[in-house]
């Protein structure tokens, strides 16, 4: 009786129950694609629909290129087929296309057309856009500016305390002499040496190299320090019996032994430098994205903040992947021993 | 198998050296109190003999293997390889440790290499890395790095960066002692023939009586700590040797007596 009904219902439902999972795995599959087209197209009609409530020239242009961009993500969606690698790519992002595309539609929505948000502390996002069209010039400028002057310091910083760490760790007469000056000057805050630094250095670029060496070297020493003197005494014992030198030991043991522990530094070094090279941009140097935060500041042109610091967290996160990369290069080894 | 793959390895000009240890005695200092660990040891061993050092666990047998590397200097009493005075560690005296210590952050190749690379002949001798590799039957691994290998295999690698050097004096200080019973069996032949092949010699260290008897063709029994030379037993046999052979159980039997285990055994 059961096995009868049961072959029954399929036998009578079959064509249809097909065609509705093949809609649903359709929806499952492209569902949120369609729904980032949606979201950006609400985005772009956001734009066009009502008036602005202030004078901004970009208002347009914004409303097509977010017609354009759902118009991609909704041909991405429907040809991922077609689209191989570029398709799955959009796929794997269409959540955030989503998340994207409703947020920009309430920013705009809350403060060119509304202005729910006090304005000239919430630009919307056209203001920005215009920033970036209007004022390349001096953000380029500010960009490279900032890029040089914390790569300068960042590298004399790490390869100083790099090479201090390597001789604490391994000279005992060096750790001695090293060791207490270390304690005493490294916890201090690098931004504290600030009003010093500029009197005392020839300029003031000189003065903010110095100061963020200072930050990224502290951090990068210990570990590097900390990463020669827990070296096993194993490895040293292999080597000596194969016939190692003092130097091969430091360069082909010490050293390989501990680069975990010096990326460590090198990433800490780097993320206290950032901090070092934005004050000092603020309050010494005449140029970088610190510099033109507080400009933009002065003039109250709030929409130009926004627009750097945007720039400036692209710039950090984007060194921060620089170092994973290389460690990653570097640290292949690691792998399968611990989990990244 | 592992004969005919030993047959195809290139050969080396290789001989084993004499070992002489006069009069031996070392101590530890541990928070201030001074632990004796050797005490008078004097043994002598000829060029190419296999002789395993046997005694209780923590009674000084690694202490005395340090020393003879050169790794420690004694408190008292000489090491002469070949007459002349061991100062200092050189890979003609290589060890291999319980543990495989291989480095993590280099290949099997690259490991191998180490002895080469840190005498700076890897350039002109790269080619006895690959025999070497070859010897130990883990040419195809070459480029895989420590943790992707077994136990086993991490100690076969060990091995081949030890013979490498062309020892004359091959230390193993329990070197299958974290193996499982099978791996042990099979690298205690090839060991065996690695060393009748070379003809270096060769200092064991073990705690089990059995894998001394299989391997070595002198026993050197210990006491407890500090160390003496409770007995030195030569073992008469052929190889390869088997495990069931009455008169190894036999000697087996004496040399448990000499450890205090007569009464289980």
């Amino acid at each position: 009786m059961s096995t009868y009904s049961l072959s029954d219902g399929l036998a009578s439902g079959a064509p249809r129950t097909s065609r509705v999972a093949l809609l649903a795995s359709w929806i499952r599959e492209s569902g949120v694609g369609v729904l980032a087209s949606i979201a950006w197209i609400a985005f772009g009609l956001s734009c066009l629909w009502w008036q602005d409530v202030g004078d901004w020239s970009r208002t347009h242009s914004l409303g097509i290129a977010a017609f354009i961009i759902a118009a991609i993500a909704l041909f991405g969606t429907v040809g991922a087929d077609y689209l191989g690698s570029a398709g799955q790519a959009l796929h794997k992002r269409a959540p955030w296309l989503v998340a994207l595309g409703a947020f920009l539609t309430v920013w705009e929505v809350a403060t060119a057309k509304f202005a729910w948000l006090p304005l000239p502390f919430f630009p919307p996002p056209q203001a920005i856009i215009e920033v970036y069209t209007d004022d390349l010039p001096k953000l380029l400028d500010s960009v490279f500016a900032s890029i040089k002057l914390q790569l300068g310091g960042y590298v004399i910083g790490a390869t100083i305390g790099f090479l201090t760490g390597v001789s604490i760790g391994w000279s005992r007469a060096v750790g001695y002499w090293v060791h207490p000056v270390l304690r005493f000057i490294g916890p201090l805050p690098a931004t504290a040496w600030l009003p010093i630094a500029f009197f005392t250095f020839p300029s003031s670029w000189s003065a903010s190299t110095f100061l963020i060496a200072l930050a990224t070297g502290f951090p990068v020493t210990v570990l590097t320090w900390s990463g020669v003197a827990s070296v096993s005494n194993a490895y040293y014992d292999v080597a000596r019996t194969l016939g190692a030198k003092p130097s091969f030991l430091v360069l082909k043991v010490a050293i390989p032994a501990a680069l975990p522990h010096v990326f460590v530094g090198l990433f800490m070094g780097l993320g206290a430098s950032f901090a070092v090279l934005v004050v000092a941009e603020m309050i010494g140097v005449k140029a970088g994205l610190g510099w033109y935060l507080q400009w933009a500041q002065g003039w109250a042109a709030y929409a130009n903040m926004y627009a750097a610091l945007i720039v400036m967290s692209l710039l950090c996160s984007g060194a921060i992947t620089l170092l994973f990369a290389i460690r990653d290069r570097l640290l292949i080894w690691q792998k399968g021993t611990v989990k990244w | 198998m592992v004969a005919t793959a030993l047959a195809e390895a290139v050969t080396y000009p290789a001989a084993g050296a004499a070992l002489d240890i006069e009069q031996v005695s070392h101590a530890f200092d541990i928070d201030g109190t001074e632990l004796p660990v050797l005490s008078d040891v004097s043994i002598s061993v000829e060029p190419g003999e296999f002789v395993a050092l046997l005694g209780p666990s923590g009674c000084g047998k690694s202490t005395l293997l340090r020393l003879v590397a050169g790794l420690d200097k004694p408190r008292a009493g000489r090491l002469r390889e070949d007459e002349e005075r061991i100062r200092r560690p050189h890979p003609s005296r290589v060890v291999v440790f319980q543990d495989p210590t291989l480095f993590p952050w280099r290949s099997v190749w690259d490991n191998v290499a180490l002895g080469l690379e840190a005498q700076g002949i890897l350039r002109s001798q790269g080619q006895r890395v690959d025999a070497a590799l070859d010897l130990v039957g883990l040419a195809s691994f070459r480029n895989a790095y420590p943790h992707q290998l077994s136990g086993g295999m991490a100690q076969r690698v060990a091995l081949a960066r030890a013979l490498v050097n062309d020892p004359k004096i091959l230390i193993l200080d329990e070197p299958l002692g974290k193996l499982d019973s099978l791996t042990r069996i099979t690298m205690q032949a090839e060991i065996v023939a690695l060393w009748q092949r070379k003809g270096f010699t060769t200092l064991l260290v073990t705690h089990d009586a059995e894998e001394a008897l299989v391997l070595a063709n002198r026993v050197i029994v210990f006491s407890e700590r500090p160390a003496r030379v409770k007995a030195d037993i030569r073992v008469d046999r052929p190889y390869p040797r088997h495990r069931g052979d009455p008169y190894l159980a036999d000697l087996r039997r004496q040399i448990l007596g000499l450890l205090g285990l007569d009464a289980t055994w």
